[in-house]
Order: structure tokens, then C-alpha cells, then sequence
């Protein structure tokens, strides 16, 4: 089945996530790429106007080469020397790794470079784009060769959460122990289902927003229970704006012990 | 279990910073060795901040640490597990005189199946030529190549001025880039099984036969050598490595009696793939030079005979440079650990 991250499984038992770039983003990265070519070529023309003065053949000569030269290389010298990226890559926040997580080498990424010229055939990469679309890791044939893959790394936004939880008390806060304890029982995709839930909260048909909050409430106190001081006539809606202010604001302690210092 | 995060990750940064450090240094300097006490202390941070992935991996709150931590951890996993041999500084020399022979002579079935194909295309092309001359716009529809061989001849050496005048830089220059990019293509096309080499190789072969015959049977035998030879005999052999090259390629992906798995196959494949596609690059450009300084000049400016040899010369040379360039001495090969 196709997944868009790798897990690597290391021998101590680790494993570790390399979320996979696919064809559309690789695609606008390979876009911005071409312009930077375009660039260097325009800049490479320029300064042989120079050479033109000296000789004109020598001029036209060295243009066809560099040309040439920085059509393929740029990929090659700006992958080695930026360790799997490009300008276009560096962009979108992709990266070239080897498939196993080893180091990449210099011959993956000559490989991965010169097989271009079967990637992009006819047209736009298309051969490229089709074999990464099937490929379970997104690899297009450069990559199968060379072994290797192209991984994103996108910024993660941090969730604005004061509109959410602006200085309510949170009766949770006062069992660090079983706080501890819920951060390490939920899942980050768990948490981000209770955050959803309260950021889109307005979006629900009333009778749908209560029994949603109801069945969420329940699933989330199943995980660790707290005692019923820090419960007793609290509603489903405000239990979970407790929940999710524990498990992402991770420093408010801190802030507020700063606070109480001042 | 992780109670107090921020104590935590306030007592652990001290250790991921000190492994960021050492991975910087190893991957800014690729001949860096480290003693035996950096070793133990690099494996230990590894560890540890493995460890510390391990344990905040259920953190729903520290996707940032989280990300971070696995990269960390990646890099290091990739420099400790990692058994090819560590790239080492590049000498050109040592590469160009023991590095690319050692190699061409390693896979050198791939080259004769590649020379096999293309002699194919050959006798193809020149039997089609010899049973059918109006099949010529077919075979070869390139214009230059349309003329008849005997006018061709006569109007190159009835000429009075020359016809490369103030183009021969540029002429050398597209004949580098051009014939490297068919080299390349040639070699990218392995991924198709290998059928796109030995169909580029094949219908190299047919134009070859094809023109040469078309030469011989004007009885200008000795004018396609001379015109041919100094820059083919070098220009020829490159696009047969290029194909060995790719039929290499070909053969990783089949892995006909190999138990490599195919990832593994490629891997072992890969470096010595591009070192031949670099002399490959090396051989076309001398090429280039030689076709666009030497070979478009006929006689009377330079007697064929002269060309010929100068071909014939540069033909034993490579010979000599692909087979016996690099070879390890009888006794050096029997105790190679002396």
C-alpha cells in the first residue's frame, strides 16, 4: 500500500519517519529548479559577452558547454554540497536521502541526476511522474537506480490556542502525575482530533456538537481517570479544552510560575 | 515515562547538541577519522538520543522535538550502520590510470555484448544498403549523410578554401555536448530492462553500416577511413561503454542468479556506472576535438594515409590504456595484504 512516510526501523529497535514528497510537490520544486538554471545561463551569457571581445567562437563555444554543463550539473553540485538539496528543494522543504537512511553518496546522486534524461521524457517528466505516482516510496526511475528518495520536511504550524483556553482554570493541571501520564497515553493524532474538534467547534449542527464532544470525552477519560475533584461538573466541551491545554501547553507551569515570581 | 517534559528536554539538549556537533564535523569532512574514545562517546550519544526519540515519540504536544530528534537520529543511524566504503578525498590520476580501466575490464562482458549489438546494427545497416541503395533516406535521414559518396569526395578536395574557418571551436563544442548526451541517454535507457540501450546501440550500428557501405560500394574506401577513423575510433568505443554502462544497469534490475536483493544489486552497481559514464565524458571530448580540428580536413590539405595512422595509433593506445592500464603485477595480485 502506498503511505507517504518511510519508517525506518533501526537495529536498537528505534524507528524513525521520513515523510515522502510527492510528484506535484517535486514537480513545482523541479519548476523553481529550471528557473534557477535559466538564471545561471543568463548570467553565464553575460559574462562571456567578455570573451566575445577576444573571440567570438571561443564565446558561442564556451556557451554550448556551459550550457550544457549547468543543465546537468546544477542538480549534481547543489545536491552534494547542500546535502540532497536544491535551491527548488530548499523551497518546498524537500530533501534527497538514501532509501535506507544511509549516508547518500556522491554516485547515488550522479545516478539520480543522469537518469533525468529518461525521466523526463516526452515531455515534463512525464515518465518520471507516472513511475513516482505507482512507486510506494514516490521514486522515479533516477531514484530506484540510485537508491534513493526524496523526503519533505513541512513546517509545522503551532495551533493557536488562546483563543481556545484564554486564562480559564484547569482543574487537570492539578495532578501533574496523571497529566504525565495522558500525554504519554494519547497519540499525536489523537490529540489533534480533540483539537480539531474545538477549533471547528462552531462549524457543528448543535445536536451533533453535543453528542461529538460526549463520545470524545468519554474516549479521553477512558485513557487516564482523574480523580472526581478535577471532573465533578465539568462539561464534555470544557473537558476537552482542559485535555488539549495539557497536552500542548507543555510550559504554562513555567509561565506562570515566571508570572507569580515577577 | 516522560513526567516533567521541559526538565527532560532541558537536561537532554546538552547531549543532542554535542551529537549535532560531531555529525556536522563527519559530514564537513568525509577523511576525518576519529579515536577510538570520539567513537565510543558518538555511539553513546546515538543512543541516547534514540533513547530519547523512543520516549517522546508519544508526545502528542512536541511534534518540533519530535522531528528534530528524528532527524538527529537518522543522520547518525546513516553514518554508524552505513558499510560502504567512506568516500575518500578524488585523485584524478589514480582514478583516471587504475580506477576507470579496473572497472571497464571488471563488467568487460557487458562491453562485448554491447560491441556484439552494435555489429549487428552494422552488418544490418550495410546489408540493407548493399540489397536496397534507395533505402538510404530511411537508414540514415540526416541530410549531411543524403549525398552522393563520389560528388562528396570530389567537391571536398577540389576545395580551395577552408570550409571550417572561424567554426571549429564551436563545431568541437556541439560535438562534445551532443554526443555526451546520446552516451548518457544511452546508458539512463538501461532502466528499461536493457531494451533502449540495445536499441540505441543497434541503430548506431545500422547508420555505421550503412554509411560505410554506402562508401565502399563508391569505391571511397580509403576517404571513409581517413575521414572516420581519427575521431571514431575513440568516439565509437565511448558509445559502447556507454552502453556497457547501461547493460549494467540492465542486469542490477534482472539479477538473473543473483540473490542480492535488487536494491542491493544497484547499490553494487551504481559507483561503477559512473565511473564509466566519466571516462565516457572524457573520451567524447577528445573526440569532439579530434572530429572538428582533424577529421573534416581531406586531402590534399592532410593525406589520408597520415589520418589513418594518426586513427590507427589512438586505436592501440586506448586498447592498451582499457586492458593493461591498472593491472596489478602477477605477485602483487597473489598476496594483495603484502
Amino acid at each position: 500500500m502506498k503511505t507517504s512516510a518511510l519508517f525506518i526501523r533501526t537495529p536498537e529497535g528505534i524507528v524513525f519517519s521520513q515523510l515522502l514528497a510527492g510528484p506535484v510537490t517535486r514537480f513545482f520544486a523541479w519548476l523553481i529548479d529550471q528557473f534557477c538554471i535559466q538564471v545561471l545561463l543568463t548570467v553565464l551569457g553575460t559574462a562571456l559577452n567578455l570573451l566575445d571581445v577576444i573571440s567570438f567562437q571561443f564565446a558561442i563555444a564556451f556557451y554550448v558547454i556551459g550550457w550544457f554543463v549547468v543543465g546537468i550539473g546544477y542538480g549534481m553540485f547543489f545536491e552534494w554540497t547542500w546535502r540532497g538539496q536544491t535551491i527548488g528543494k530548499k523551497l518546498f522543504r524537500l530533501r534527497v536521502v538514501d532509501v535506507e537512511g544511509m549516508r547518500l553518496q556522491f554516485n547515488q546522486i550522479v545516478v539520480r541526476n543522469l537518469l533525468r534524461f529518461v525521466d523526463q521524457l516526452p515531455v515534463f517528466y512525464f515518465v518520471g511522474g507516472v513511475i513516482c505516482w505507482l512507486n510506494p516510496k514516490c521514486q522515479r526511475l533516477g531514484d530506484i537506480a540510485a537508491n534513493t528518495i526524496v523526503i519533505r520536511n513541512p513546517r509545522i504550524a503551532e495551533p493557536d490556542l488562546d483563543q481556545l483556553l484564554a486564562g480559564k482554570f484547569n482543574s487537570l493541571r492539578q495532578f501533574p502525575h496523571l497529566v504525565a501520564r495522558l500525554r504519554q497515553n494519547v497519540s499525536p493524532m489523537e490529540a489533534d482530533i480533540a483539537l480539531q474538534a474545538l477549533l471547528r467547534r462552531d462549524e457543528f449542527n448543535p445536536v451533533a456538537r453535543v453528542g461529538l464532544f460526549g463520545d470524545l470525552a468519554a474516549y479521553f477519560r477512558a485513557k487516564v481517570e482523574f480523580p472526581s475533584e478535577a471532573t465533578d461538573g465539568v462539561a464534555d466541551e470544557q473537558y476537552l479544552r482542559n485535555l488539549v491545554d495539557v497536552l500542548y501547553r507543555t510550559q504554562q507551569e513555567n509561565r506562570i510560575e515566571k508570572v507569580a515570581a515577577v | 515515562m516522560i513526567v516533567d517534559l521541559q526538565r527532560f528536554i532541558t537536561n537532554e539538549r546538552p547531549f543532542w547538541n554535542e551529537l549535532e556537533k560531531m555529525l556536522d564535523h563527519l559530514e564537513a569532512e568525509p577523511d576525518a577519522r576519529m579515536s577510538l574514545g570520539q567513537l565510543q562517546l558518538f555511539h553513546q550519544l546515538y543512543e541516547r538520543t534514540a533513547a530519547g526519540l523512543a520516549r517522546i515519540t508519544t508526545f502528542s504536544s512536541e511534534p518540533e522535538i519530535r522531528r528534530y530528534l528524528e532527524n538527529l537520529v537518522a543522520r547518525a543511524y546513516g553514518e554508524i550502520h552505513e558499510t560502504r566504503e567512506r568516500q575518500r578525498r578524488f585523485f584524478p590520476l589514480e582514478w583516471l590510470f587504475q580506477t576507470l580501466p579496473q572497472t571497464f575490464r571488471r563488467h568487460i562482458r557487458a562491453f562485448y555484448f554491447s560491441l556484439a549489438v552494435t555489429m549487428v546494427g552494422c552488418a544490418f545497416g550495410g546489408l540493407a544498403i548493399a540489397f536496397d541503395p534507395d533505402a538510404k533516406p530511411v537508414l540514415m535521414p540526416f541530410p549531411h549523410l543524403l549525398q552522393d559518396p563520389a560528388k562528396r569526395v570530389s567537391e571536398e578536395e577540389k576545395a580551395t578554401y577552408d570550409q571550417m574557418q572561424g567554426s571549429k571551436t564551436t563545431f568541437s563544442a556541439e560535438l562534445m555536448t551532443h554526443n555526451t548526451k546520446v552516451a548518457i541517454f544511452t546508458l539512463a535507457l538501461g532502466m528499461t530492462w536493457g531494451f533502449g540501450t540495445i536499441l540505441m546501440l543497434f541503430y548506431n550500428g545500422v547508420i555505421l553500416g550503412a554509411v560505410a557501405v554506402d562508401y565502399i560500394r563508391a569505391g571511397e574506401t580509403k576517404f571513409l577511413l581517413g575521414w572516420l577513423m581519427p575521431h571514431g575510433v575513440i568516439e565509437i568505443p565511448a558509445i559502447l561503454i556507454a552502453g556497457q554502462a547501461g547493460l549494467m544497469l540492465a542486469l542490477a534490475i534482472i539479477g538473473r542468479g543473483s540473490r542480492l536483493s535488487l536494491r542491493a544489486r544497484l547499490r553494487e552497481t551504481a559507483q561503477d556506472v559512473v565511473t564509466l559514464i566519466f571516462g565516457v565524458g572524457l573520451l567524447l571530448i577528445w573526440a569532439g576535438f579530434v572530429e572538428a580540428f582533424l577529421s573534416q580536413y581531406h586531402e590534399p590539405v592532410i593525406s589520408y594515409d597520415a589520418k589513418i595512422a594518426f586513427g590507427c595509433v589512438e586505436l592501440i593506445l586506448l586498447s592498451l590504456f582499457l586492458s593493461r592500464s591498472g593491472r596489478r603485477k602477477p605477485s602483487e595480485a597473489e598476496s594483495p595484504e603484502q
